[in-house]
């Protein structure tokens, strides 16, 4: 007999680790995504009862997967009227088996089912909005309400947008399985990106309305981590994992009491999680280590010097600005070329990083990025220039639209004036 | 899984005959893929095209074809593969889909 509460967490906790699993097993078996859910609900209800009267199982998930595919064979037997139903349940059959508590075999099978629908949740052909729904949706566990919530979009939106996809998986052939080797690299980087975007997401919500956004951060490093263990022989899987719990520890010093953002330099360091630090730089050294860096383990290995700096004054920004040059190569991107201007102008000096970014000023690129003028502005305030910087923290204020980056730069503004 | 290969070519580019593009080895290399293109056409260009619609009892006819878009349907295949995967990479091979223009991959009803 055990007690309720520990029931209870026990089922909680086999719900973060083992719901994705549990799912992904349901849909190979019968290729229907939504049996496949409703299933894997219906053995976590059951779980609650069964495991209050007959104790925690040795191994939950396995027996939370045949409870829910012996759940989905009756469904399927009740509903064989045609002969593709008869012969789904037939195969079904075959593999139905009784949960043996003393088994504890190769569960490897078991897991490149989770891979299969990471990359089938991630496919390219369904849009991005989907792709980060349906990861949530079907490997994280979260209801349709709590995704919609997340995203600001309303129930109903959500819920369509679930709908429509797997109906494209199902109507366009998207298929089931991990790629082929000479597609892998091309599709796990749209993996990656799918889970950074996600952590973002939640790394952007920093006011208390925006509260049950964060939990993204960490459905994004859970996630993070179970594909970095399914792929250990790629190093930007364990790159991107690094980089998430890197940005993670500092995640609560973001934002003050007020709900106003905090600039690294005035962060408090003490605060900052030791235990994701440490775990992220011993992940990121075991990527390196493998000698084919990505922009990944690049990103993450920036995210460390600022990490490990004792002190604002102390980090190595000679170091960032290479990196930068490093990552720039990886990702041409204008944003990239952004934050390298700014690792320049705290190694070279203010007026090294305005010479940088006039030439990215000229090129045009980021005209209606907030950042570009912010940037600007912050570099001449560093020169003594408060009147030009000024200027620019105007312009800044034009272009932003966050709330609390607003407050930031307004109160920039103030100081360039008072000064 | 049946796929319909919509192959779409810039308006105003280059129109190439079906004996022009006969003697490209592009050609050769996507036919090469072990018969699974089961049939298609090379369709003459919209100038050529003649659009019907019927209004209450009359049949209206215009020229050209039924929208003014920046791209044009220049011809269409059946294929018949595994799965879209392999008919994304059956269609990149496609000339078509580096010459400017883009290869639209359909699932076919069944």
């Amino acid at each position: 007999m055990s007690g309720t509460d520990d029931v209870e967490a026990a089922v909680a906790a086999a719900f973060r680790e083992d719901w994705g699993q549990v799912v992904a097993t349901l849909i190979r078996v019968t290729g229907d995504w939504d049996l496949a859910e409703e299933c894997a609900q219906d053995a976590f209800a059951q779980a609650l009862d069964r495991w209050r009267r007959d104790g925690v199982p040795r191994r939950p998930g396995a027996w939370l997967t045949t409870t829910a595919r012996n759940r989905a064979l009756d469904v399927l037997r009740r509903e064989a009227v045609g002969a593709a139903k008869l012969r789904e349940a037939a195969v079904l059959a075959r593999d139905e088996e009784p949960y043996d508590p003393e088994y504890d075999g190769d569960d490897s099978g078991v897991e490149d089912d989770r891979l299969r629908l990471i990359f089938t949740c991630c496919h390219p052909a369904l849009p991005i909005e989907a792709r980060v729904a349906l990861t949530l949706r079907t490997l994280a566990g979260l209801t349709t309400p709590e995704i919609a919530r997340a995203f600001l979009v309303p129930e109903a939106t959500m819920a369509q947008r679930l709908v429509r996809a797997k109906k494209k998986i199902r109507n366009a052939g998207i298929p089931y399985r991990v790629p082929p080797a000479h597609l892998l690299p091309e599709r796990t980087t749209g993996v990656l990106g799918v889970l950074y975007l996600l952590f973002n997401e939640g790394y952007a919500a920093t006011t208390g309305a925006d509260l049950v956004r964060t939990d993204l951060c960490a459905e994004a490093v859970r996630l993070a981590r179970v594909l970095a263990r399914l792929m250990p022989d790629e190093p930007e899987t364990t790159g991107l994992l690094a980089l998430l719990l890197l940005h993670d520890a500092r995640r609560h010093t973001r934002v003050d009491a007020a709900g106003d953002l905090v600039t690294l330099e005035d962060q408090d360091r003490t605060a900052w999680d030791r235990a994701e630090i440490a775990e992220g730089t011993a992940l990121l050294e075991t990527a390196l280590r493998r000698g084919r860096p990505g922009p990944y383990q690049i990103q993450a290995a920036i995210a460390a010097c600022h990490a490990t700096a004792p002190t604002a004054e102390e980090t190595d920004w000679a170091d960032i600005a290479g990196l930068y040059g490093e990552l720039a190569r990886f990702v041409p991107s204008a944003v990239v070329r952004l934050n390298r201007t700014v690792a320049v102008g705290m190694a070279d000096g203010p007026e090294a990083g305005l010479a940088l970014l006039a030439e990215l000023e000229q090129e045009g690129d980021l005209t209606d990025y907030h950042l570009l003028p912010a940037t600007r502005a912050d570099l001449l305030r560093r020169a003594g220039r408060a009147e030009e910087a000024a200027k620019a923290y105007e312009r800044a204020l034009e272009l932003v639209e966050n709330e609390a980056e607003r407050r930031f730069l307004e109160k920039r503004l103030a100081e360039c004036r008072s000064a | 899984m049946k796929y319909a290969l919509l192959f779409c070519s810039p308006v105003g580019g280059e129109e190439r005959s079906p004996a022009e593009h006969a003697g490209d080895p592009r050609f050769a290399a996507y036919f090469a893929q072990a018969g699974r293109v089961t049939g298609g056409a090379r369709l003459r260009p919209p100038a050529d095209a003649t659009t019907v619609r019927v209004r209450g009892d009359e049949v209206l006819l215009s020229d050209g074809p039924f929208a003014e878009t920046k791209e044009y349907i220049a011809g269409i295949d059946f294929i018949d593969v595994a799965d879209l995967d392999e008919a994304i990479a059956l269609a990149a091979r496609h000339p078509a889909a580096s010459d400017g223009g883009s290869v639209e991959v359909r699932p076919v009803w069944e």
